[in-house]
């Protein structure tokens, strides 16, 4: 064999560790959450009961399921409005300015705060106001998530959106404009229909992010483990009643967290893949 | 014959238009305000705590951080077992993600548009996308439970480096594809073996590109604490073993947090944490800046 021969060789062979990582991921998930989906059956995804008292041990994941939904779909909520905004000032009024450029390094700065420090500031800062405010008596719960969350994932939804909205051909913004369209006309007749699926898809991504977030939430939601029932109820995402219930889990409990981690993994898979679907057909 | 009424709309239009253009205005100020909040609070509340002995020492057990509390003093002793089990566990993150994610970003550079290294790729976006408390679990599966029979540094390397390797491989392969291909045709023409061309053409040019991506990838897992607290545990104790339970610093955070003695400690290491991935975070945005090949 030639030395070209061998480092395709080698090449490949390294591409295949993907292929084992993302296998054995599955894999060992799966295999961990056989007993609880054994022992419960489909009743585990719809059951609303937590009680890991011996003897009358019963695992549901359906308020997980539902505090998950709630502050993801909350954050992306109120992040949609957020990121929008700042897309358009940095790529279309004040594109190539400088105020743009430091307003989009600052919206980068947010992604590398680190998870546990937006906890912090949001027990810290965010939560006493919302009590202040008498929204709630703690403070604790799904807006309060939902608040830090859509913070956690304006740059991923603001990243992606800004590179869509700079490619609208400018051809036809100074076709629109040269009939007489306001600004705000050309934004919604021309750039929105022309980027709107690149833009659905950062939201897309965007939220799939907001799915996984662990430790900020699991400081803010209240950690009780039962299905919100309004905006200012506390309650529990997937990702934090693992974080929380990990450290004394064993048996039938572990294997439940497992299949809570199976199933967020399941969904998470599949929002980034429909994010990433819709980007790719635009390319 | 009836007058045609033309009716001047352009008055609202302008109003609309200059509502518009201040609504955007406000939600974009709206979105750094947080970043303003959460630096001049970790500054103002942290900064006291900064000193020598805060990198020098080892946290504070719950009784010492209580006494001085009643006394009235300063909490003793610093983040250093934080500290150094973050270097332990990111650096052997980095060593076991850095060469597999340039390999494989190379692989799919080189094969664009082939089925298999499609799936490749789509399956490398998905890693991306698991999250990280996911990650934490399944390497407590492989390296905690059958490998290191115990909470290891070890093991929370592994989860960071299944984080650090995507972003790696997707990394290497936009940079590679911003060579000029004369670049490779030239070394081609010339009758350089493959291998070679990897190691002095590919490499070399992209080199500022790949040690962003790296930087990048280093200053998201440091952060990481949820993966952490499924595989390393943490430790009272400065750490080298990388088969014993070892903290980091975002593990000390959440140490910090959940006990009401040591609550005062929590600003000054996270001040410190922000600032060093931050400062990351910048240096490698100017390395890509200066570098990049257009």
């Amino acid at each position: 064999m030639n030395s070209d021969k061998i480092t395709k060789y080698i090449l490949f062979t390294a591409s295949l560790l993907i292929l084992v990582v993302a296998g054995g991921m599955a894999f060992s998930l799966i295999r961990g959450a056989i007993p609880a989906f054994d022992h419960f059956g489909w009743h585990f995804i719809t059951s609303t009961d937590w009680d890991p008292t011996e003897g009358r041990e019963n695992y549901g994941a359906l308020p997980f399921i539902a505090g998950t939904m709630s502050t993801s779909v909350l954050a992306l909520l109120i992040s949609i409005p957020m990121a929008f905004s700042t897309s358009l000032f940095v790529a279309e009024y004040f594109r190539k300015t400088r105020v743009a450029s430091v307003l989009s390094s600052m919206v980068d700065l947010l992604a590398g705060i680190p998870s546990i420090v937006y906890g912090l500031w949001g027990f810290y800062t965010l939560r006493p106001f919302i009590v202040s405010l008498g929204l709630s008596a703690q403070g604790y719960g799904i807006f309060t998530s939902g608040i830090i969350l859509a913070i956690m994932i304006i740059p991923y939804a603001t990243s992606l959106s800004n590179e869509i909205i700079t490619m609208v051909p400018n051809e036809l913004k100074e076709a629109a404009y040269s009939l007489g369209a306001t600004r705000l006309e050309v934004i919604f007749n021309v750039i929105i229909p022309n980027a709107r699926s690149g833009i659905v898809a950062s939201y897309i991504l965007a939220f799939g992010r907001a799915l996984g977030e662990t430790m900020a939430v699991t400081m803010l939601i209240g950690n009780a483990n039962k299905v919100p029932t309004g905006l200012f109820s506390t309650g529990n995402t997937m990702a934090s009643v693992i974080a929380n219930q990990f450290g004394e889990a064993a048996g039938l409990k572990l294997s439940s967290l497992i299949a809570i981690g199976l199933l967020l993994f399941v969904i998470t898979a599949l929002v980034n893949a429909a994010g990433k679907f819709i980007i790719r057909k635009l390319s | 014959m009836k007058a045609t009424v033309i009716r001047d709309h352009s008055k609202a239009r302008n109003t609309k238009n200059k509502v518009f253009l201040g609504a955007v205005i406000f939600f974009s100020l709206l979105t750094i305000l947080p970043i303003a909040f959460i630096i001049g609070e970790l500054v103002i509340k942290g900064i006291g705590q900064i000193n020598l002995s805060f990198f020098t020492q080892i946290a504070p057990d719950t009784l010492e951080a209580m006494t001085a509390k009643t006394n009235g003093e300063t909490i003793p002793g610093g983040i250093a077992n934080g500290i150094t089990g973050s270097i332990l566990i990111v650096l052997l993150a980095a060593v076991m993600a850095i060469p597999f994610g340039i390999i494989i970003g190379i692989y799919l550079y080189e094969n664009q548009g082939k089925r298999y290294s499609n799936v490749i790729r789509d399956i490398t976006d998905v890693l991306q996308g698991v999250p990280s408390i996911v990650l934490g679990l399944i390497v407590y599966l492989w390296v905690v439970k059958n490998i290191t029979n115990g909470y290891s540094a070890l093991a929370g390397s592994v989860s960071l480096s299944i984080m650090m390797l995507p972003l790696i491989i997707r990394s290497t392969e936009e940079t590679l594809k911003m060579i000029p291909e004369t670049l490779k045709e030239a070394a081609v023409a010339l009758g350089v073996p493959y291998h070679k061309i990897i190691l002095r053409v590919l490499i070399p040019s992209s080199f500022s590109g790949l040690l962003t991506g790296i930087l990048i990838s280093i200053s998201r897992i440091l952060g990481e604490t949820a993966p952490l607290m499924l595989t390393t545990l943490g430790n009272p104790q400065i750490n080298w073993d990388i088969t014993q339970p070892t903290s980091a610093v975002p593990l000390l955070i959440w140490d910090f947090y959940n006990d009401p003695n040591m609550v005062s400690l929590i600003w000054s290491s996270s001040l410190f944490l922000m600032g060093f991935v931050l400062t990351l975070n910048i240096i490698s945005k100017r390395i890509s800046a200066k570098h990049s090949i257009h």
